[in-house]
């Protein structure tokens, strides 16, 4: 536990105190969404329509871009040679780089959404469905990611090799966490649809360690 | 008193990297207290034989025994007796060396109240003390590996793996190493060292020569 407890708090401070890590996401975030009404036009109706789809959207692609970091710096220096002789199983280790990997990307970008949400002219009720389904998808981005950062470690423009392993990936999350927000205007509709990305998040918790952490062996080979 | 720790017997061991084996045939016998010293010339697959011993890459033929039985079926209890020091140094930029010895202390399972101390012996022993508090980037080359052999001190384990373990250190920083490998020798530790700059690891050091187990060029291989 003590392993695991510094595993988490290392990564964390890392991602926190290069200052990269969040506040490259969070930038990146505001300003894909801010891009939008430039390109749809202004109109209250369309952005309304088209909100929700459009910040799940660039939440994913922020998420994304921290995706590369998880496991390369470890990789490139050697450390996750060490990681792998420590006290902890390796599928702990990825999960602990995952709730850090969470609480410095994910996290900020679910409490920046309502602020977001307003740019776009979301209805109270649709901000805090989108709050929530972001709070309950990002931990499946972050551990859905850590697969594909694992398989992609020390292939050529991992970058894109990453992009394309895991966007088709971030497809269900995406479709249920838009689509809580869509349904929340009918009275209780949301209420399957968080469910459902609940579940998502739940299976991603119980899957992905395993295949992350079968991935870094075969690369470390 | 507790039992004396098992050998770790090698038998016909087998490397492939890629399409080639680059060792077979190479055993040995390494008893508690005991040294190894692997040379050879670049690409004779030294470090291979090292991540092998890490169980870092299966071998491709052969065994490897610890006690009576083979190490992959020991697996985390081989593995934490393991300490690591590869080509890199595995030392964050962002983080001081005080931080990364403590991470490193504490993901080898040390209860918390011990960290401080621990610490401060390991940077002691390899002269860290004055940078203990400064980024890692600001330090040299030589000044991070030191910190790469400082976690061999601060958590530490039965058997160590060196790999090239004096490269970027100076005269007496080379002297602290041979020290430290010393005194752990004679606590009953044993160690693996790769290295092609004389390195002094004592009196009953074995040396393998890795070039003496590459197979001909055309050497074709079952499967």
């Amino acid at each position: 536990m003590a392993a695991f407890l510094g595993l988490f708090r290392r990564d964390l401070s890392l991602a926190l105190r290069q200052g990269g890590d969040t506040g490259l996401v969070l930038g990146f975030f505001v300003l894909a969404v801010i891009l939008f009404p430039f390109g749809v036009g202004p109109e209250p109706e369309v952005l309304q329509r088209i909100g929700a789809g459009i910040i799940w959207v660039a939440a994913l692609l922020a998420a994304l871009l921290s995706l590369d970091r998880l496991f390369e710096a470890d990789y490139r220096d050697g450390e996750l040679d060490l990681l792998t002789l420590s006290n902890l199983p390796l599928e702990l280790a990825v999960l602990a780089k995952c709730a850090a990997h969470w609480v410095a990307t994910g996290l900020p970008l679910a409490l920046t959404s309502p602020f977001l949400a307003l740019l776009v002219d979301l209805d109270p009720g649709a901000i805090a469905i989108l709050f929530v389904s972001l709070l309950v998808g990002t931990p499946a981005l972050s551990l859905i990611g850590s697969v594909a950062a694992a398989l992609s470690l020390g292939a050529r423009r991992q970058g894109v090799v990453l992009s394309l392993l895991v966007l088709p990936l971030y497809i269900p999350p995406l479709i249920f966490g838009a689509g809580a927000v869509e349904a929340s205007a009918v009275d209780g509709g949301a209420r399957a649809y968080l469910l459902i990305l609940c579940a998502i998040s739940l299976a991603a918790l119980a899957f992905c360690p395993w295949a992350s952490a079968a991935a870094l062996r075969q690369a470390l080979e | 008193m507790t039992e004396p720790a098992p050998d770790l017997v090698a038998e016909a061991l087998a490397c492939r990297r890629g399409e080639r084996l680059v060792f077979a045939g190479l055993s040995f016998r390494l008893s508690a207290g005991g040294a190894l010293l692997l040379t050879g010339t670049n690409g004779s697959g030294k470090t291979s034989l090292l991540r092998v011993l890490a169980t870092l890459i299966r071998p491709a033929e052969g065994r490897l025994i610890w006690g009576a039985r083979p190490v992959e079926a020991e697996g985390a209890v081989y593995r934490a007796q393991l300490d690591f020091v590869g080509h890199q140094d595995g030392v964050k930029p962002g983080l001081t060396p005080r931080e990364v010895l403590a991470f490193w202390v504490a993901l080898r399972g040390i209860e918390r109240s011990r960290v401080p101390r621990l610490v401060e012996a390991a940077l002691a022993a390899f002269a860290l003390d004055g940078v203990a508090d400064w980024p890692c980037r600001w330090l040299s080359a030589g000044q991070r590996r030191r910190i790469a052999l400082a976690r061999l001190v601060a958590a530490p384990a039965s058997m160590w793996l060196l790999d090239e373990p004096t490269s970027a250190l100076d005269h007496e920083n080379q002297s602290r190493l041979e020290r430290a490998i010393a005194e752990h020798r004679a606590s009953g530790g044993r160690v693996v060292v790769a290295s092609h700059s004389p390195i002094d690891l004592g009196v009953v050091a074995a040396t393998l020569t890795l070039d003496a187990f590459a197979l001909p060029p055309d050497y074709a291989i079952a499967g």
